[in-house]
């Protein structure tokens, strides 16, 4: 008797110890499985902060460019022209016109290079033995342009000294702020010794100063001055390519979705549109360049590289976005707010236009904006209708040839001159981020406020 | 100019039909206090929509019809001396300059004396046709504007009509959805159906060799085989699910099941931020720090790894899913009845054997819907792989090598200039109608299972 119940008492601890080791084993599970949760948190959360921090230091340092302090002299020996016409020696304004044209050509044809050397020798040492493609280096090519405008703006600039600020060349600033390891050998070096060390005096003496670089958001892009490269063209053609989705996809969108949520009835048509939506939603974005590269350009022959095309093929794009977002908010609006307007006796679209739209204006706002802001950091499709060409002008109608932003980023992350254009690729992205978190924090705060006033 | 003074034509008809219908109506109400049908404001709207379709008609007949009337009457212009020593380009580049000419804009160079004369009458006939048009257009417009006013009285049911009409063109915006699907399977399969008049569909389908000869003329074409770019895109999504399935579905059940409200509320939206952050900046994060990072870490451990390869590409790819995969799979995680988890904890499972044993099972065919959208993305994803792929189209296994996609080729054969008349930029079509149908069938499938699941717990 007492021996089964020592037994019993001895098989009731083993179970005992089992079941408490065995628990020891699922906890340690289970915070191990929690743990493998955190980490994951923990890791998307980290690739967020790591790509943020690495383009924001990376891109920092283009955000101050180098300017050139000379003081240039007009002078007349290197500047043979006839002095400007004047518009009393003329009949009429016609010759007058024709006479001032002749004479700009004449003082573009001047070299101007030489103006620019001479300055930049006389900010020099007196006794620095360095030639004329050297010296030149420093500057950016496009400074002799900026002073032949000065010098056609203003003639009697002729024989005179001025002070004159112009950007130092991509490869002059890619030295001072050390992209490049100055360590490297002359034939690694993109600029000759003799100008390497006339560039640091220059930066002692304070004839080169840093300053912000207002250049990227005043300039269009360009190629032969890249230090001069800036968003202005990108950015007013993403503006024009935005205006076309607002005025086309969201009152398109709007509707469909009205239509399919509160008058469509059940049939095969609507199902299929429904069916459609929801695939075209998923469609790779490349395929809405194909689809405007075969349609737009090919078969309607719009202009290509257009703003039109692009903001066409970007509002098939964001249609299905809008349309679903709009329809989850039409679904959200209560029943009795229905049924009171239909029971006052107003007609369905009476109903859904004055009474259902109006309390869904915050929702479809907010998914609007949000759609808006995803159109425009698309970039494949762009590359398909042309966009990527190398466009140095304003777009001032859509019709004209225009880069969007995210397309820019593009171009810049391929140029050669990769020391100067890289930390200037993710200046174009962070400016991206800022429109888009921008777009998205002004659909935050809308939705809050529409909402509370509601 | 045109455009402006004909936008600002109709927008002045619109006003003074509305206005009219609006206060013929108000003169019902006022005469003998008779209850009219419909407010003022339908009648507004009813003679307005009466007065806009006649003329938007005619306009949109001469937008389709009148740049070949025009055209047409460019040819007659042209001496027939001169018509027959001309063929087809040179017609155009006549036909071009004329239309320079009578534009005054763009014109280079001297011109014979019949271009100036065949210039001046075409901007005289253009003149005459833009303003007949026009005339036309509103005489019409005014015809049906004083017809639909004569027609409002106060039983005239112009509610109705309006909103028959606002019914039609919300059908219209909703069809836009098909016509944007029709679009695209349109030119897609009639441009690959051209490029398959060059390649043989074999060739193309089960070729193994990329090697499009961009200068190619017909004999010398190149190999457009698509194996070793399907086999790129595959590797590359094979490496990207890797990573986003398993921290996307991690964190989902962190933060549905474990996280505290206030961990919640912030770590939602920061992934969400993921999500909105445009893919080229993904494939610039990708070539300048991830790749380079992957390279020094295999010279490390001894691995020759390229900066830039399926590994570089497919990782900051499974990166940008993370919160696609998190988020379906958080919606499908919180429709799994609280009953099935109560019964788990009823029976003494600890919070993880709950999730792994009752909670997955249940959300597995969901999860795996998913899953197969995730998939679809990532083969359809273009920047990342365009920048960090290294496009080396070639039938390789090794994922430390360069490699090339599908998205990363039509991009390189489509280089914007679109005269669509060899294989090589014909093929753009042929690769993405590959890519429309393999993307759909996933959707498809997918859109499926994760219906069928709903289905189950509603």
């Amino acid at each position: 008797m007492t021996d089964t119940l020592s037994t019993t008492r001895q098989a009731s601890i083993e179970r005992t110890q089992r079941i408490r080791a065995g628990l020891r084993r699922r906890h340690m599970g289970e915070t191990i499985f929690r743990g493998l949760g955190l980490a994951a948190i923990v890791l998307a959360l980290g690739f967020v902060a790591l790509l943020f921090v690495d383009v924001v230091r990376k891109g920092i340092p283009a955000f101050t460019q180098s300017n050139l302090h000379l003081a240039v002299n007009f002078d007349p020996e290197l500047l043979q022209v006839d002095p400007a016409p004047t518009r009393t020696a003329f009949a009429s304004q016609a010759e007058y016109n024709a006479a001032s044209l002749k004479w700009q050509r004449d003082v573009a044809m001047l070299n101007w290079n030489k103006v620019v050397e001479a300055s930049l020798r006389t900010a020099a040492p007196a006794d620095i033995e360095i030639d004329s493609r050297q010296i030149l280096s420093i500057a950016e090519t496009d400074a002799r342009h900026d002073i032949r405008e000065m010098f056609v703006a203003d003639p009697s600039l002729l024989g005179r000294t001025v002070e004159v600020e112009v950007l130092a060349s991509a490869n002059a600033a890619n030295w001072i702020k050390g992209n490049i390891n100055r360590s490297l050998g002359d034939a690694q070096q993109q600029l000759s010794a003799p100008a390497r060390a006339l560039i640091d005096t220059f930066v002692e003496d304070g004839t080169i100063s840093n300053g912000f670089a207002w250049s990227i958001f005043t300039n269009v892009d360009s190629r032969a001055a890249p230090a001069s490269a800036g968003l202005l063209g990108a950015f007013v053609g993403t503006l024009w390519m935005m205006l076309i989705v607002i005025i086309l996809a969201v009152p398109i969108g709007v509707a469909a979705a009205v239509y399919l949520e509160e008058f469509a009835p059940r049939s095969r048509l609507t199902d299929l549109i429904e069916v459609n939506i929801n695939n075209l939603a998923a469609v790779p974005s490349i395929v809405f360049g194909l689809l405007g590269a075969a349609v737009f350009i090919n078969y309607m022959h719009l202009p290509i590289s257009a703003p039109l095309v692009g903001g066409l093929v970007l509002t098939l794009m964001t249609l299905p976005t809008i349309i679903i977002a709009t329809r989850g908010a039409l679904q959200g609006v209560s029943p009795a707010l229905r049924q009171a307007a239909l029971g006052m006796g107003a007609s369905r679209t009476q109903m859904v236009f004055h009474h259902v739209l109006p309390v869904t204006f915050p929702s479809i706002l907010t998914a609007t904006i949000i759609g808006v802001a995803q159109a425009l950091g698309e970039t494949a499709p762009l590359l398909l209708i042309g966009m990527k060409a190398f466009v140095a002008s304003v777009p001032l109608t859509p019709l004209d040839q225009a880069t969007a932003l995210p397309v820019q980023i593009y171009l810049w992350q391929g140029n050669e001159n990769r020391n100067f254009f890289e930390p200037r690729t993710a200046a174009a992205i962070m400016v991206l981020l800022a429109v888009m978190i921008l777009l998205n924090g002004v659909a935050i705060y809308l939705r809050s406020r529409l909402e509370k006033r509601a | 100019m045109n455009a402006l003074i004909v936008a600002g034509l109709l927008l002045v008809l619109l006003g003074v039909a509305y206005q009219s219908g609006w206060s013929r109506s108000r003169g019902l109400v006022t005469a003998d206090g008779v209850k009219i049908h419909s407010r003022p404001q339908y009648h507004g709207s009813f003679v307005a929509i009466w007065a806009m379709v006649p003329t938007l008609v005619i306009l949109g007949l001469w937008a389709w019809f009148g740049g070949g009337i025009t055209r047409d009457y460019t040819v007659s212009l042209i001496p027939t001396d001169i018509m027959m020593s001309l063929d087809q380009v040179g017609l155009n580049a006549a036909i071009a300059r004329i239309g320079a000419l009578a534009s005054g804009y763009g014109v280079t160079g001297e011109s014979p004396a019949w271009e100036q004369a065949a210039g001046d009458a075409l901007r005289s006939f253009q003149m005459l046709t833009f303003v007949g048009v026009l005339v036309l257009a509103l005489v019409a417009g005014g015809a049906a504007l004083v017809y639909a006013r004569s027609r409002i009285n106060a039983r005239l049911r112009a509610r109705n009509a309006v909103e028959r009409v606002v019914n039609l063109a919300l059908l219209a915006c909703s069809a836009v959805a098909i016509l944007t699907t029709v679009g695209i399977v349109a030119s897609l399969v009639s441009e690959a159906f051209r490029f398959f008049t060059f390649i043989h569909p074999f060739d193309f389908f089960f070729g193994t060799v990329w090697n499009p000869n961009n200068a190619g003329s017909a004999g010398n074409w190149g190999s457009y085989g698509l194996l070793p770019l399907l086999s790129g895109t595959l590797m590359i999504t094979a490496i990207a699910m890797l990573v986003a399935v398993p921290v996307g579905l991690m964190a989902a059940i962190y933060l549905s099941q474990y996280a505290p409200a206030q961990l919640r509320a912030v770590a939602k939206p920061m992934i969400e931020i993921l999500a909105g952050i445009p893919t080229i900046v993904f494939g610039f994060f990708a070539l300048v720090t991830v790749g380079p990072f992957l390279r020094d870490l295999g010279n490390l451990v001894g691995l020759s790894i390229n900066a830039t390869s399926a590994l570089t590409a497919g990782i900051v790819m499974g990166i940008m899913i993370i919160p696609f995969v998190s988020s379906l799979s958080d919606d499908i995680l919180n429709q799994v009845p609280r009953t099935l988890r109560d019964g788990a904890y009823g029976l003494g499972a600890t919070q993880s054997e709950t999730i792994r044993n009752v909670l997955l099972p249940a959300a597995l065919p969901g999860i795996v819907g998913a899953f197969l959208l995730a998939v679809s993305r990532a083969i359809g994803e273009t920047m990342i792989v365009v920048l960090a792929a290294g496009n080396a189209p070639v039938l390789r296994g090794n994922p430390f090598e360069p490699v090339a996609t599908i998205t990363v080729s039509i991009v390189n054969q489509l280089t914007g200039d679109t005269d669509f008349t060899g294989p090589q930029s014909l093929v753009g079509f042929a690769l993405g109608l590959t890519l429309f149908v393999i993307t759909l069938g996933l959707n498809i499938v997918a859109l499926y299972i994760v219906r069928r699941f709903r289905e189950q717990y509603e």
